[in-house]
């Protein structure tokens, strides 16, 4: 008998929330589940958010290579953000509710995002690698953009942007969970209804058009869902480099099948494990100091090269 | 019938396509052959909407390529393209079943089951149903593309250049089965084909392209001469009847 | 004679630089205060000068590392500090640092040397796993391991407290540079000046094993031994200024583009383009944002993404 893995996540997901929000709390609930709870509810946001963004980018760019962020979506997010702070000042900048900074910003990110990645994923019968590669200089170039406009930036506004800039589980920005959890709900709803027709994308392009799918059209919608995630979880911890391409490339290990209507879900629990469990070790058990996102990096790296170098590029 | 009408295509300054007009008839097997780069996958591939119109108009029926809605011509014409790339893991049913999606957009009824089940029938594929497409050898998986096709269900089907990479035996099993689609089932067969003794053996119509442009149409006995060979292919071989059809000595 | 043309007219731009490089900076100075103010002088001897030696010395250090390394691996697209040469070097130092803090700084140095060689050992080891048919496969795997070697080293540094030194080693910088702080780089310079007497033995290398076994070079060695020079010169510029991005990338390809691959010619006006680069970058870094100063390893992050990203696009469809 097969066992279903999406009963064995829910199961190990739930074990891992109870165990973030009980261990080392000392007693003090009203104070533990305020703060731990908003934390977890942040935690299985971005899970949700990088998971369902990297599988629909994989689809759409038809390679289990690719992640948004190894495209450097999540570093042109920092880039926007930062330079909003260059342009408005941080005087501003702090003065803007930061609800409306950030709908600005995402605004501001699908446009750029589609521009972009619209046109390098609209080349029919691209050269995969050079995408890829042609990715990672994007973000080497949105990174290294933002470091500088960082520098003409007064010394004093720089600090502004500086905690925003990279991935931190342990302090998190509640103020945007609101929207977040609006934003989010809304993209993964429109996810999922469009589950059956990503399937079909996933075919390739021939056989997508051939089965009548508006491939063009699909891979603007995807790319905009795929912008609202990234800013979602961006805004709420910061870049997460190779997280999303871990949780897909498990999940499609475990997975009984590779329609969207598993992968979907199955991607969001691996996820939560990875975060909540994640967050969990770290903080309570290990007690380390050091973020999960370096954690996860290293072995979301270690990953992609163990991808690259067993199935090569065929 | 599919209506070609003034049709120009050219990458980066290469003129591929130059004022194509053709008609092709609707039931019965048409196939397109020529030399290569004779432009006979972009004629197929516009007629399949695969690549965008630059100039001219492609009918197929009622429906105008480019005006009608890409769900609608799908439930009307199938395409096999010449390489199909899958990154995603599937077994053959579940390949088949994606032929359904025109007609039900996933949701697979009874009657959408009932034709998957027909084409795995079809083409001999059940011991196979179950198997993921990537364990299985390339004729295998040539077929289960072919099978998918067949449970789209269209009037028309397009294939490029289906017999590369098959073996004498297979070649001879799909051309006979789409000779049969088009015998029993009433389907209109659009073939590129390489190898013209196939294209005369089991072809109602030829169409023949050279540089981009027709060059003539007709049926295979009468058009498959040494003066076809000399002018369009550019080689001197003898041809012969056989079985009152004609056969190009190699 | 056209290339001896050219060679000279890099020459004139790198002294024009250097003297610009000298008048550049935080304290204003000009040529005039050499002669009415005294302290001018010591401002050159201390800072500026061994500024202007710095940049030069690690520019065209990295970009003859660079040369070498596309060289030996055969793939235009790679160079030390982006596929892992650089990272090695830097945990090298982090490693030493954090267990023997006092060590001198030679041992360190020599250290951060021997870490960057395995780290360079490692990525030739994958790339030789490689499909030759997908040259950009290698760069892309340089990458994400710099990347993993740089997430290891981000973790220790966290447990350690030490976060602010990578950011030291990882982002090259000339503004901490003064006299007394920079005289390993001379090291740097004569290990890659060495280079050029090898360079035909590199270029048959470069043919590949077979060709190279033909010829009756020891191929192994010649390989080790530029490696060696990749990860000594490395491991020094990291040390004293940190890793500088792209400069082993972009001024290979650009002079490759003009003058071809005689390795014998093209390492001198690699050398000279390099050098005047990243001086050049720093110069803007100084300009910029006066009085403050923007790092060279930003400018050049820039700079080398664009130019990169036209190399891909615009360069010959052949990567070899």
């Amino acid at each position: 008998m097969r066992i279903n893995p999406l009963i064995i996540g829910t199961l190990v997901l739930l074990g891992c929330c109870v165990l973030f929000m009980t261990l080392n709390s000392g007693g003090h609930w009203e104070f533990i589940l305020k703060f731990r709870g908003r934390k977890l509810a942040a935690l299985l946001l971005v899970g949700m958010s990088v998971s369902t963004a990297t599988l629909l980018f994989q689809t759409i760019s038809r390679n289990h290579i690719l992640t948004p962020s190894i495209m450097g979506f999540d570093a042109l997010y920092v880039l926007i953000l930062t330079m909003s702070v260059f342009v408005i000042g941080s005087a501003g900048f702090n003065q803007l509710p930061s609800q409306v900074v950030f709908t600005l910003n995402l605004v501001l990110l699908i446009a750029a995002s589609l521009a972009l990645f619209g046109t390098l994923l609209g080349q029919h019968r691209a050269d995969l690698m050079r995408m890829v590669l042609t990715g990672i200089i994007f973000g080497i170039l949105f990174r290294s953009l933002t470091a500088f406009v960082n520098r003409m930036i007064d010394p004093n506004e720089f600090a502004t942007i500086q905690v925003r800039s990279y991935a931190r589980f342990n302090y998190i920005d509640v103020s945007l969970l609101t929207i977040s959890v609006v934003l989010c709900t809304i993209a993964l709803i429109a996810c999922w209804r469009m589950r059956r027709q990503l399937d079909v994308v996933a075919l390739g392009y021939e056989t997508a058009v051939n089965l009548g799918e508006n491939v063009k059209r699909r891979q603007t919608q995807v790319l905009i869902l795929v912008a609202v995630l990234v800013s979602v979880s961006t805004a709420l911890v910061g870049p997460v480099a190779f997280l999303g391409l871990l949780v897909v490339s498990l999940a499609r290990l475990v997975a009984p099948n590779q329609t969207h209507a598993t992968l979907l879900p199955l991607c969001a629990l691996i996820a939560g494990i990875i975060l909540v469990g994640g967050q969990t070790i770290l903080e309570h058990i290990l007690g380390l100091a050091t973020p999960l996102s370096v954690v996860v990096d290293f072995v979301g790296g270690l990953v992609f090269l163990a991808l690259v170098l067993r199935k090569g590029w065929t | 019938m599919i209506t070609v009408e003034n049709l120009n295509y050219s990458v980066n300054g290469t003129q591929i396509l130059h004022d194509v007009s053709v008609d092709l008839p609707k039931g019965g097997m048409t196939a397109l052959i020529g030399p290569n780069g004779a432009g006979k996958s972009t004629l197929l591939s516009h007629v399949s909407r695969l690549l965008p119109l630059q100039t001219g108009r492609v009918r197929v029926d009622d429906l105008e390529i480019g005006h009608c809605a890409s769900s609608d011509l799908a439930r009307k014409l199938a395409i096999l393209p010449q390489q199909v790339h899958f990154v995603t893991r599937l077994s053959v049913r579940e390949l088949i079943r994606f032929g359904r999606y025109p007609h039900c957009k996933g949701r697979l009824g009874p009657k959408d089951h009932a034709r998957v089940d027909a084409a795995i029938e079809a083409f001999g594929l059940e011991a196979l149903s179950d198997r993921f497409l990537d364990t299985l050898s390339g004729g295998q998986r040539h077929k289960a593309h072919v099978a998918m096709t067949y449970a789209q269900d269209t009037d028309y089907l397009l294939l490029d250049e289906p017999l590369n990479n098959l073996d004498i035996a297979a070649s001879r099993a799909l051309m006979a089965l789409l000779r049969d689609l088009a015998d029993t089932q009433n389907k209109t067969i659009v073939i590129v084909l390489h190898d013209i003794n196939f294209a005369a053996h089991y072809a109602d119509h030829l169409v023949v392209m050279k540089d981009g442009q027709i060059n003539c149409t007709g049926r295979p006995e009468d058009l498959v001469t040494t003066a076809l060979l000399r002018d369009v292919f550019g080689t001197a071989a003898n041809v012969e009847m056989v079985c009152n059809k004609p056969y190009v000595l190699p | 004679m056209k290339r001896g043309y050219i060679a000279a007219l890099l020459v004139a731009g790198t002294f024009v630089l250097a003297t610009i490089s000298l008048f550049v900076g935080v304290i204003s100075l000009g040529p005039r205060d050499l002669w009415q103010d005294p302290a001018s002088w010591t401002l050159i001897a201390d800072s500026r000068l061994p500024r202007t030696i710095a940049a030069l010395i690690s520019g065209s250090a990295l970009a003859v590392c660079g040369l070498i390394m596309q060289t030996l691996v055969r793939n235009r697209f790679v160079e030390p500090m982006t596929a892992g040469t650089g990272q090695g070097a830097a945990l090298g130092i982090l490693v030493v640092t954090i267990f023997f803090p006092s060590a001198p700084m030679f041992a360190k140095m020599a250290l951060a040397s021997v870490t960057a060689l395995f780290a360079s050992l490692g990525f030739l080891m994958m790339v030789r796993r490689l499909p030759p048919t997908q040259p950009l496969l290698v760069p892309l795997v340089g990458m994400i391991y710099g990347g993993i070697l740089g997430a290891t080293m981000t973790f220790f540094a966290y447990q350690t407290d030490m976060l602010q030194f990578i950011d030291i080693w990882l982002n090259g910088d000339f503004s901490g540079i003064m006299r007394g702080r920079y005289e390993l780089l001379w090291i740097a310079a004569i290990v890659a000046a060495l280079a050029y007497f090898v360079a035909d033995q590199f270029a048959i290398l470069g043919l590949g094993r077979d060709a190279s076994v033909n010829l009756g070079l020891n191929y192994n060695q010649v390989m080790i031994m530029g490696l060696v020079v990749i990860s000594i010169v490395a491991a020094l510029t990291v040390v004293t200024v940190g890793a500088i991005p792209f400069i082993g990338l972009i001024v290979p390809n650009i002079v490759s583009r003009r003058f071809g691959d005689n390795l014998r010619q093209t390492l001198p006006l690699t050398a000279l383009c390099g050098g005047m680069l990243v001086l050049a970058s720093d110069i803007i870094g100084r300009i910029v944002r006066h009085p403050f100063e923007i790092p060279v390893g930003t400018i050049m992050g820039v700079l080398g993404a664009v130019v990169f990203l036209w190399l891909l696009y615009r360069g010959p469809r052949h990567a070899h």
